[in-house]
């Protein structure tokens, strides 16, 4: 069996190097000690100097190898705004980075230890202790700028006339309200949630303002160049909405909604035009949520206002759904809705719940 | 920074050279004298330098542990698909079809967490350093409270125990992360690991505050009084200013932890709503409303982040002393060092929310926490700067120890850096939560407070054992783990840029995170070869423990500290004699044409005060 070789390999690998470690401390003994350990001193020093020069070379090698599996433009407004943060940050710590580390290891090589050298007794000096706290602060005080500069305008308030959806995470999947023609999200609470009566979401069917709300899995349909508001909430556990491609994230918690707001540049036509077919804008759950926390995988649709308006006119709310009207929008699982079942308890078949418990067969694929 | 005074003409030099005569092994005070038995020397010892091995031992256990288990999902993240059937020969259906199971996976990573930033960066390192270093380098024969100091070693024992013991409950132990937040880890309908697994973290936890506390009120106790004649606060080597107020921020925030668990506990078994609220688990409507779920992320932040500051403070001030003594230069800037070191506690216990940018919290506030993180990397530079000008113009020894220093210094710049990028807010809607994280903060307290570990090991090691390690296998041991540190650690910014979440077992899913398959092979290849020679290490530690070479002088590196006036093996009590008076500070090296002045010389006539 291969995994025993390895693990003889690696024994013996260790005896052997345990042997020459061992076998060097009997010579070091035997040639005097201070000269091995100049020896090692003059070894060390140099492979300090090596290991900056191959670092630095390393560096940039990562960099070339690795800089287009990184994203590409940024595909929101707010995308940009973090990507030139990401911009000025980068120049600025890449800076102090290598000046540091080449100062710091050229230290240690200029400054071996050499016969006749006198280490120059230096405690302190207060001019050059404040320039190095000054120089920082400055340049600290221009990253909280621009940082918070950003930092307001992406987590202000949506612009007037955004689009407005619901987001809701549960164990491992997405769920997505739309309000409907009258643009309201009726009333909901969260013990109205029964998945046997096609009431995912727990809503209030008494409430009019619920009867058009549209209700959909897996998948958001959003407009392009047209702000977004996400709303977002959790079910069970904390969730997290992660759009790479739009570079927004933001926590969905049972019992506190959070929101977030974007506008999208592109279409997704467009952008599997330019990263190939296989693209599309997942959603992806930043936020530890159980076993399936790594499938917990949606999709963001961006499409024209044509395309959303031919879209959201294929779907019935939901409301027809628990009416027993149409065939359910979303929500496979459920069995045929019970009429008059706006009174319903809280309660679900052990079936459902066995379902609910399932980590989700692998959405979407 | 000269107000030191030195009021002493009574001459110390009769105890002075008392000590130096004083060669034979063993107990010369009486404490010693008392009958010891092999359970009172070695198990229920109150020596501060027994509790300082058996918390080094300790950790040590549990970092092979943590680290195996890294190897295993390391394993996972680099062949998803293939099968390795000894996992199933060892793990059963944790591993069923030779495959890591994701609740296995997520235990893994839990565990990993926990126990290296709690039982091995905690308790391993303030465990045996401020146990080892504080009576010996502030001059005192034990710690204040002998006792307290013995309990606070037992109570992490248990806490390890009770940890240990969670790994074999059949649901498995705890796998909501090292944070656990709850809800997933308030209800165990909704993780196999929330379940008896998660009560054991619980214990485990709390049992693990209790021994920090006793542990560390007694540091702070003996630093403020057991102090010997002349040591005043300033005269202090920063390792012990480090380990008080590594004391201090562990004292005020370790009980704010605990209270987040107590209540926590309180919700998974007495019905209590403090975090949850509007929940439906697996079909199943709970009754609880109003509770705050980000509640629990502020009380364990309140910790968790001045936690990062408990695990690389004591690093930085082991950095310092061993840096200063093979530099043969006094630290540069000793003040602005204390001072740094002090603004350090002060603003880690005002930026934890920085944790949290994109838990809802209210954007207002969250500058607040910008300013405050980006402010803290003010001190952090200093100190940086500070020790590269300590090399400067120095006449440096390489020893492994030395090596360690520097290569500390190195990984606190490439992760502090990062730092500035996480602690923008606006950054980090991006790159939260994923391996831009996991890279910052394993260079930065993981492997670099690791370093300033294996710097003080491979230091005091002939004071604790009173042989030396071996040195060919410390350069190898350095040279691997530092390289192999960046070879694993740098390309994950790449990943974290790409937007790759961390705790994801699989990636084939995701469109947009798949694309990193051969790196993930490599970064796994290097952790495998890293984790082997940490093996190596231990090895070497256990095997010099016994068989090592001797060491033969009382001053082995020519340290000025008070430590190195102790006998060879100094028995309980340290000094066989008065303990020896201070004169000066702990760091003058190469001063006026001497290699080093021990800090119990007084000071010549015309010498100006430190």
């Amino acid at each position: 069996m291969s995994i025993s070789w390895i693990v003889v390999a690696v024994i013996l690998g260790f005896l052997i190097i345990f042997q020459i470690a061992k076998a060097s401390e009997y010579v070091s003994i035997l040639r005097g000690e201070e000269k091995t350990r100049k020896e090692n001193n003059r070894i060390n020093a140099f492979l300090l100097l090596a290991f900056l020069i191959l670092g630095l070379i390393g560096v940039v090698w990562c960099h070339e190898a690795l800089k287009d599996k990184v994203l590409g433009e940024a595909a929101s407004n707010h995308g940009e705004r973090i990507d030139s943060m990401l911009m000025i940050t980068l120049w600025i710590t890449g800076a102090v980075f290598v000046l540091t580390q080449v100062l710091l290891f050229w230290f240690a090589y200029k400054y071996q230890e050499k016969e006749g050298r006198k280490a120059f007794y230096y405690p302190h000096n207060n001019k050059l202790e404040l320039i190095w706290t000054v120089i920082p602060a400055i340049t600290l005080t221009i990253l909280v700028g621009f940082g918070l500069y950003y930092w307001f305008q992406i987590t202000g308030e949506a612009p007037k006339g955004a689009q407005e959806v619901e987001v809701w995470g549960k164990q491992f999947n997405w769920e997505f309200r739309y309000p409907g023609k009258d643009g309201q999200f009726g009333k909901r609470y969260y013990k109205d949630i029964n998945e046997a009566t096609a009431n995912p979401l727990g809503q209030n069917w008494n409430d009019p303002a619920n009867h058009d709300d549209i209700y959909t899995t897996g998948e958001v349909h959003v407009v392009v160049n047209k702000p977004v508001k996400f709303i977002i909430g959790a079910k069970d556990v904390i969730h997290d909405v992660g759009l790479v491609h739009f570079r927004m994230k933001m926590d969905a918690v049972p019992g506190i909604p959070t929101t977030m707001w974007f506008t999208p540049k592109f279409t997704t036509r467009q952008m599997k035009e330019k990263y190939g077919p296989d693209f599309n804008y997942e959603i992806s759950c930043d936020q530890m949520c159980g076993k399936g926390h790594f499938s917990m995988r949606g999709v963001v649709i961006v499409e024209t206002q044509e395309e959303y308006n031919a879209w959201i006119a294929t779907k019935q709310p939901q409301y027809l759904a628990a009416k027993g009207g149409a065939a359910p929008a979303a929500a496979p699982a459920a069995p045929a809705a019970q009429p008059g079942g706006t009174n319903m308890k809280p309660v679900q078949s052990a079936d459902s719940a066995a379902a609910a418990a399932q980590p989700t067969a692998m959405l979407n694929r | 920074m000269n107000e030191h005074t030195h009021h002493n003409t009574q001459s110390a030099a009769d105890t002075h050279g008392a000590l130096h005569v004083d060669h034979h092994h063993g107990n010369g005070h009486d404490h010693g004298h008392h009958k010891e038995t092999f359970i009172s020397k070695y198990i229920f010892s109150m020596d501060h330098k027994t509790i300082a091995k058996q918390f080094l031992i300790t950790g040590m256990l549990w970092a092979i542990v943590g680290g195996l288990f890294s190897v295993l999902f390391r394993l996972q993240l680099a062949y998803p698909d293939e099968s390795f059937p000894i996992l199933e020969t060892f793990f059963g259906n944790w591993a069923k079809g030779g495959q890591i199971q994701p609740e296995f996976y997520y235990a893994l990573i839990t565990m990993h967490g926990t126990v290296l930033v709690f039982f091995v960066l905690t308790g391993g390192l303030s465990g045996t350093f401020a146990n080892l270093l504080i009576p010996l380098q502030v001059g005192a024969r034990d710690m204040a409270s002998p006792f307290m100091n013995m309990l606070s070693y037992w109570f992490f024992f248990i806490a390890s125990v009770v940890m240990f013991s969670s790994l074999f409950v059949q649901t498995g132990p705890a796998s909501g992360g090292w944070t656990s937040y709850p809800p997933l880890s308030a209800l165990g309908q909704a993780s196999v690991g929330s379940k008896i697994g998660m009560d054991l973290w619980i214990v485990s936890m709390a049992l693990f505050v209790v021994s920090s506390l006793l542990g560390g009120l007694n540091y702070i106790a003996t630093i403020l009084n057991m102090r010997t004649k002349g040591m005043s606060m300033t005269r202090l080597p920063l390792t012990i200013w480090a380990l008080f107020f590594t004391a201090i921020l562990g004292v005020l925030s370790f009980p704010v932890l605990f209270s987040g668990f107590i209540l926590l506990l309180f919700d998974r078994h007495l019905g209590t709503s403090f975090y949850l609220s509007d929940i439906v688990v697996a079909g199943q409507v709970l009754p609880n409303e109003g509770g705050s779920a980000v509640l629990y992320q502020h009380l364990f932040w309140f910790l968790g982040h001045p936690e990062v500051y408990i695990i690389i403070l004591p690093a930085m001030g082991l950095v310092s002393e061993v840096m200063s003594v093979n530099s043969r230069k006094p630290i540069f800037g000793y003040m602005a060092m204390v001072g740094s070191i002090f603004a350090i506690t002060i603003l880690a216990f005002l930026v934890w929310a920085h944790h949290m940018f994109v838990s809802g919290l209210n954007p207002f506030l969250g500058a607040f926490f910008v300013l405050l993180t980006l402010l803290i990397a003010i001190p952090s530079a200093i100190k940086v700067f500070n020790w590269i000008t300590t090399l400067w113009r120095g006449n440096l020894r390489f020893t492994p120890g030395m090596m360690f220093s520097i290569g500390f210094v190195s990984l606190f710049i490439s992760g502090g850096l990062t730092g500035i990028w996480l602690g923008n807010s606006t950054l980090d809607i991006h790159l939260h939560d994923t391996y831009f994280v996991i890279a910052h903060f394993h260079i930065v307290m993981g492997v670099s407070a690791f370093f300033g570990m294996f710097a003080g090991v491979y230091h005091w090691f002939p004071k604790m054992f009173g042989r030396y390690l071996n040195n060919t296998l410390g350069y190898i041991h350095f040279w691997v783990t530092l390289a192999g540190a960046y070879l694993i650690f740098w390309p994950m910014h790449y990943q974290g840029m790409a937007g790759v979440p961390r705790r994801y077992l699989d990636f084939r899913l995701w469109s947009s995170f798949n694309h990193f398959n051969d790196l993930n092979i490599f970064i796994t290849i290097v952790s495998i070869i890293v984790f082997a020679v940490q093996l190596l290490f231990v090895f070497n530690f256990f095997y010099s423990m016994f068989k090592g070479r001797k060491v033969r002088s009382l001053n082995p590196w020519g340290s000025a500290s008070l430590e190195w006036t102790t006998p060879i093996n100094p028995g309980h009590g340290n000094w066989p004699g008065e303990i020896p008076e201070v004169h000066r500070w702990a760091y003058d090296y190469s001063k006026d044409g001497r290699d080093f002045i021990p800090q119990t010389e007084p000071l010549g006539p015309n010498e100006t005060k430190h």
